[in-house]
């Protein structure tokens, strides 16, 4: 067995990084895909109106307080009324793009006949589900680069305002944390690609999720709140207060809401804190703050969010990993 | 590599899944060059061997060696040498064969100009050049099927396991995959391990037959060597001429059991080897025989022998669960 062993070890190695070649093919299929097409237009019509329709107040902004540090970070972040912001449009449907590239990444092997035949190639099982993983981390960053750059370039040449460098450093910081957004809930449709036999029940299972957290999420939050912390026309300010306050921590526990601080803070020098603004303090504090601080002040849903996004993925490997070839 | 050891050995190979006994005990020699053929029912546990020998599921027990390698241990060396063809294959519909066949090569890393050779080679080999640039989707399933041997040839493996090869595919294309494992036998020297179970076309192109019952290899050997462990079966063919009544004489023989006619001669059953008697009684009854052969069991008596002692398993289970 020994002198076998010696001739193995070199064609071992010969056969490292089997999980590009995995990542390329399943890239180029993203690519070419009208998933991404549709996903983009989607993405780009809400960034579109919602650029549109707040570049009446973001104009006015820009006229009353010429001292305002990021006016071009307006376009992502202000709305009027009714119309969310571009980055809250990204926050509630870029779960649909992180579905779109993973709900059927294992089942869909399962169900074609591919799987066997892909695990009998010469590469670990591992490399399958990791590559699977970095393609579609891939298409979702080119999605979101592509909206970002058509709404941008949209507003850019609609106000006429160009970034500043920190604008854009900041712009980049918010689309690392909406890749790191999107990439939790494309590790929760590659779990349930592996979990569910029919690539329409996965998807259906992750939307189910989706839909829970980015619809009802606030409802059932205001209501154990409002069960906790009763408030009603006579209430103090601090009653109500502690209402917010309580109310905000349960929606944390939603992807969303932290994916809404982080970015919040990220796209707006000028807010001091991830929590409740109250709008007196929000007047009192007018300085701009340097990226660091901004980091700083998101730390933690920043954790939380790439947690929760390797979490979500180590559940789907080890679930793969454990499954036999033909379950 | 290791010439001189067999392309594959399995020594009390076994796999169980809970309390199921899926694989139990397989010891199993096969030589190289030598098309065998993995004989048996649906769910006697011949994929799970396979998958066993490819590294692609984990033994209970026992160990395997395939081109003297452990599959379990270095299962990458084993899969980038052993072409596999699984039970009911599936491709990329959206993809022509051609991109299929070259995703493959890139999972085998090989170079642009090595596979687009041997990609252009293993479609010629089962016949799909033509067919190269058309989207899988629209293939048959005999297409799909060669395909399949042409996806597992990419690698230029040195043995090639063909799972269920033939199910489902209509005989034109069944006559044309059993001879594209001829063509690789005898062209390319490839050991072949075919699972089925359709005994016809193991015994076709097998040299050897291995008889899978319920996880255990009940009989291996050629089909000769099979019949053989048949001999307590004493049928005969005769075919005699000068003779008014041929079913009268042959029943006054002492030990005959049954007559019939069947293609224009007889069939007889007996309890014993008669041929002297019989020889006797024709000649003194002025007859001649035109021929004279002891019946060989041929692979339909071999399956069914061991199918039904399975079947009388089966039944004596069913009836001592309530």
């Amino acid at each position: 067995m020994t002198h076998m062993a010696t001739i193995e070890a070199p064609a071992e190695r010969s056969f490292s990084g089997g999980w590009r070649v995995v990542a390329a093919k399943e890239f180029t299929d993203h690519v070419r895909s009208i998933r991404l097409v549709l996903l983009v237009a989607l993405m780009s019509l809400a960034g579109l109106a919602a650029v549109h329709s707040a570049a009446g107040p973001i104009g006015d902004a820009a006229d009353a307080a010429s001292q305002t540090p990021s006016i071009f970070l307006y376009l992502f972040t202000l709305s009027p009324e009714r119309v969310p912001a571009f980055h809250e449009f990204i926050g509630i449907l870029g779960p649909l793009l992180g579905v779109a590239f993973g709900f059927d990444a294992i089942n869909g092997e399962r169900s074609q006949g591919t799987l066997p035949r892909l695990v009998a190639q010469p590469i670990h099982r591992d490399e399958i589900i990791n590559g699977k993983f970095v393609a579609g981390i891939g298409a979702i960053a080119l999605a979101l680069a592509a909206v970002m750059a058509i709404v941008g370039g949209y507003g850019a040449l609609r106000l006429g305002i160009g970034p500043t460098w920190s604008d854009l450093t900041r712009a980049v910081a918010f689309y690392i944390v909406a890749i790191v957004y999107i990439s939790l809930w494309l590790a929760l449709a590659i779990l349930f690609s592996v979990l569910a036999r029919r690539a329409a029940t996965a998807a259906l299972a992750a939307l189910a999720i989706w839909l829970v957290f980015t619809l009802f999420g606030g409802l059932i939050a205001g209501v154990v709140a409002d069960a906790v912390h009763d408030v009603d026309a006579d209430s103090s300010a601090e009653q109500v207060l502690d209402n917010a306050r309580l109310e905000l921590q349960i929606r944390r526990l939603s992807p969303d809401q932290l994916y809404r601080d982080a970015t919040g803070v990220l796209l707006n020098p000028s807010r001091q804190s991830t929590g409740i603004v109250v709008t007196e303090q929000e007047g009192a504090l007018p300085s701009a703050l340097p990226l660091s601080d901004s980091l700083t002040l998101a730390w933690w849903q920043l954790m939380a969010l790439g947690a929760g996004t390797i979490g979500l993925f180590t559940a789907a490997y080890l679930t793969f990993m454990r499954q036999e070839v033909r379950a | 590599m290791n010439v001189s050891a067999p392309a594959i050995e399995a020594l009390g190979l076994t796999k169980r899944y809970g309390d199921k006994l899926a694989v139990d005990g397989l010891t199993l020699e096969i030589e190289r060059g030598e098309v065998f053929g993995l004989l048996g029912p649906n769910g006697a546990g011949k994929t799970t061997t396979i998958l066993m020998l490819l590294g692609l599921t984990q033994r209970t027990a026992g160990s395997a060696r395939v081109d003297g390698i452990d599959p379990a241990r270095h299962p990458l060396a084993v899969k980038s040498r052993v072409g596999y063809l699984p039970d009911d294959v599936g491709f990329y519909d959206d993809m022509t064969a051609r991109q299929n066949l070259r995703y493959t090569a890139d999972l085998n890393r090989l170079d642009r100009r090595t596979a687009q050779d041997r990609i252009d080679r293993a479609l010629e080999d089962v016949r799909l050049l033509d067919d190269a640039d058309r989207k899988v989707g629209t293939y048959s399933r005999g297409m799909r099927q060669r395909l399949g041997v042409a996806d597992a040839l990419i690698k230029q493996p040195s043995i090639l396991i063909l799972d269920e090869p033939t199910v489902n595919i209509d005989p034109e294309g069944v006559r044309e995959l059993l001879l594209t494992v001829e063509r690789l036998r005898t062209d390319q020297q490839v050991t072949v391990v075919l699972s089925s179970h359709l005994l016809h076309q193991v015994q076709q192109v097998c040299d050897r037959i291995g008889i899978f019952v319920a996880g255990r290899l009940r009989a291996c050997g050629t089909v000769d060597e099979l019949a053989s462990t048949l001999d307590d079966r004493w049928s005969f063919t005769v075919a005699l001429s000068g003779v008014a009544d041929p079913v009268a004489l042959l029943c006054t023989v002492e030990g005959v059991r049954d007559v019939t006619r069947s293609e224009g001669r007889w069939s007889v059953s007996a309890d014993r080897d008669i041929r002297t008697d019989l020889h006797a009684a024709v000649v003194d009854a002025g007859g001649r025989f035109e021929h004279l052969a002891r019946d060989r069991a041929d692979l339909d008596a071999i399956y069914h022998r061991y199918f039904q002692t399975e079947h009388a398993h089966d039944g004596s289970l069913a009836r001592s669960t309530p």
